[in-house]
């Protein structure tokens, strides 16, 4: 990254893009390098998941007036770019299809998810055999 | 209105599919898009994109028969080359990357110059939020182009998704039966279910088209000059920086003028009223110019210079029953953001296309409203462009600009003028909305207070040195 030739702003590895608790006008998408998705809760820190090139982030802020639910770091260095709230939904409201692959991220996220929550109840049923 | 798999006849012996509904795109519906520019481009990618989403399988063939990897005019599209704030984060929100190759420099702050003085504008969230690209393969004298031409990357894309690259110039184009008509050099004719239209500068194609008897008339146009130099990825960096340099001046028949950093090269931009050589020369040659650019830099050293048409009025009727002009051909935005018009026409046009059908009636009803909204606009802007003109006519109000500039980007201030100028400057908000702000009851209160200062000739220098890092 020589820092001129493309678009975004550069997050040093470790430095926060957003922050879990804040109220969001704003959603991302990594031009380059990671970041990372990682939910606090009682002060300990789960790592959700990592985001690469072109992935979008922190879409609900788009939808939602409720604080963001987790924070987003770089890992490694990262470009990233704003989008703002309140152009996106303009720009939406004349070009439907704007949120076409908005949508289709919130779908793919929808089914991890639920292949997630197969996941942990088939290990807490293993772990319950093995108690019991 | 999409008609499903079952009801098309597709591959019928004239060549075009047969549907329910006669004026609907259908699996096997034939498509010509001529041009391919980024209307035509982005015509052609969504189109596929949004058909592939909802199950129609669509021929799509684009009339192209320029090498956009060329250098010089015969690869380039002829234009400043920037991709908007709008534009960027659209295309971000779609899913179309643009990598370091196609963006030559990451705009992240504009400069403005006039006479007396100038200041830094910067982007919000400190981030590069415009692309400067070159259109083509770059200027006449570039020997091993280290990028890739923007036109051509997104010609690849609208490829990579199924569209048909016709490499031959169109030599005639007619309707049969009511459907478009093409015909190359040594072919036969096709024949289309709808035929797209982006091709601003092939006059005899756009005459052609005009003697169709569909309604069309070809759009008004004015001239710009565009002039590259080259001086060195090192030399930029140390002098025009990642902003857009533009300048208010007070030089006879200059309206607007810009310079745009890209990899090696420094882009001129000018507008204005018979835009010829002496006027370019007498910008190049202004010092505010010189101030600027790298110590060393010759005004008549230049690299690739052209003087091309745009648009600036945009035609009265863009459609017809199967035929749609989209891009410059079409309604584009006045003076700024022609790629952002492009792109929304081109969607636009797309959606209208699938969604709706390929009638007159449709696009009529669902394609228009867009290009009344950009033709609505560029009334407004009109009116925006005359006061930047008289600003550049009036000493006392380029003075009482840069202060009240200054005094918002250094101490902090609501930024009323500064997004005012950066939204002027780079084309990412519609005319009306710049207007509003314009003449809103804060901003006049603060450009009275300014006038003062104005008048004696204070321009607050200090803070001027500090808002451009001097």
């Amino acid at each position: 990254m020589d820092g001129t030739a493309v678009l975004g702003r550069i997050y040093a590895d470790g430095e926060t893009v957003a922050r879990q608790g804040d109220v969001g006008d704003c959603m991302y998408v990594v031009q380059d390098g990671e970041v990372e998705i990682v939910a606090e809760h009682d002060g300990h820190e789960t790592v959700l998941r990592s985001a690469g090139r072109n992935e979008i982030l922190g879409e609900m802020a788009i939808f939602e007036h409720r604080p963001r639910s987790a924070t987003i770091r770089a890992r490694g260095t990262a470009r990233i770019l704003t989008l703002d709230k309140r152009n996106f939904l303009r720009r939406i409201n004349e070009d439907p299809s704007l949120a076409f692959r908005m949508i289709e991220t919130m779908s793919h996220r929808v089914r991890d998810l639920s292949a997630e929550v197969v996941e942990l109840e088939e290990r807490l049923r293993a772990a319950g055999a093995l108690v019991r | 209105m999409i008609a499903r798999r079952g009801e098309s006849n597709a591959g019928a012996s004239d060549g075009t599919s047969v549907a329910a509904d006669d004026a609907v795109l259908v699996d096997g519906s034939r498509i010509a898009v001529l041009g391919g520019g980024p209307a035509g481009s982005f015509f052609a990618y969504f189109l596929l994109d949004m058909a592939a989403r909802v199950d129609v399988r669509l021929e799509l063939d684009i009339y192209e028969p320029r090498t956009f990897a060329q250098p010089g005019p015969t690869g380039c599209n002829m234009c400043g080359g920037i991709v908007s704030e709008t534009l960027v984060q659209n295309l971000a929100a779609d899913g179309v990357f643009l990598s370091g190759e196609v963006i030559q420099r990451g705009i992240d702050s504009y400069m403005l110059h006039t006479d007396v003085g100038s200041v830094r504008i910067s982007t919000p969230h400190a981030e590069a939020r415009i692309g400067a690209v070159h259109r083509g393969g770059g200027p006449r004298d570039v020997t091993e182009p280290r990028w890739e031409s923007f036109d051509g990357h997104l010609l690849a894309r609208a490829l990579g998704v199924g569209a048909n690259l016709i490499g031959s110039r169109v030599e005639e184009v007619g309707l049969v039966d009511g459907r478009p008509s093409i015909r190359v050099h040594g072919q036969e004719p096709r024949r289309y279910d709808l035929a797209v239209v982006d091709r601003r500068t092939h006059l005899a194609l756009l005459k052609a088209l005009e003697g169709l008897g569909i309604g069309y008339r070809r759009p008004s146009l004015t001239k710009t000059l565009i002039r590259e130099y080259h001086v060195g990825a090192e030399a930029i960096r140390t002098s025009l920086g990642t902003s857009m340099h533009v300048f208010l001046l007070n030089i006879p028949r200059l309206e607007f003028a810009a310079l745009i950093p890209k990899g090696d090269y420094v882009t001129m931009c000018l507008l204005g009223e018979e835009i010829d050589n002496a006027l370019g020369d007498a910008f190049a040659t202004s010092k505010e110019v010189r101030a600027v650019m790298p110590p060393g830099w010759e005004p008549e050293a230049r690299s690739c210079q052209c003087i091309p048409h745009i648009n600036v009025r945009g035609v009265e009727k863009p459609y017809a029953d199967r035929v749609v002009f989209i891009g410059d051909s079409g309604v584009t935005r006045l003076y700024k953001d022609g790629i952002g018009a492009a792109y929304r026409t081109a969607k636009a046009a797309a959606r209208t296309a699938l969604f709706e059908g390929v009638s007159e009636a449709a696009f009529g009803r669902y394609f228009m409203p867009v290009c009344r909204s950009i033709r609505g606009d560029n009334r407004i802007g009109e009116v925006a462009f005359r006061l930047t003109r008289l600003a550049q006519r009036l000493r006392i109000l380029r003075r009482a600009i840069l202060a009240i500039t200054i005094e918002e980007q250094v101490r902090g201030r609501r930024p009323r003028l500064s997004s005012i100028l950066w939204d002027m400057f780079s084309g990412s908000a519609p005319y009306g909305d710049i207007f509003t702000r314009m003449v809103h009851p804060a901003l006049l209160w603060r450009g009275l207070l300014a006038m003062p200062g104005a008048l004696v000739g204070r321009t607050a220098s200090t803070l001027h040195e500090r808002s451009t890092g001097g």
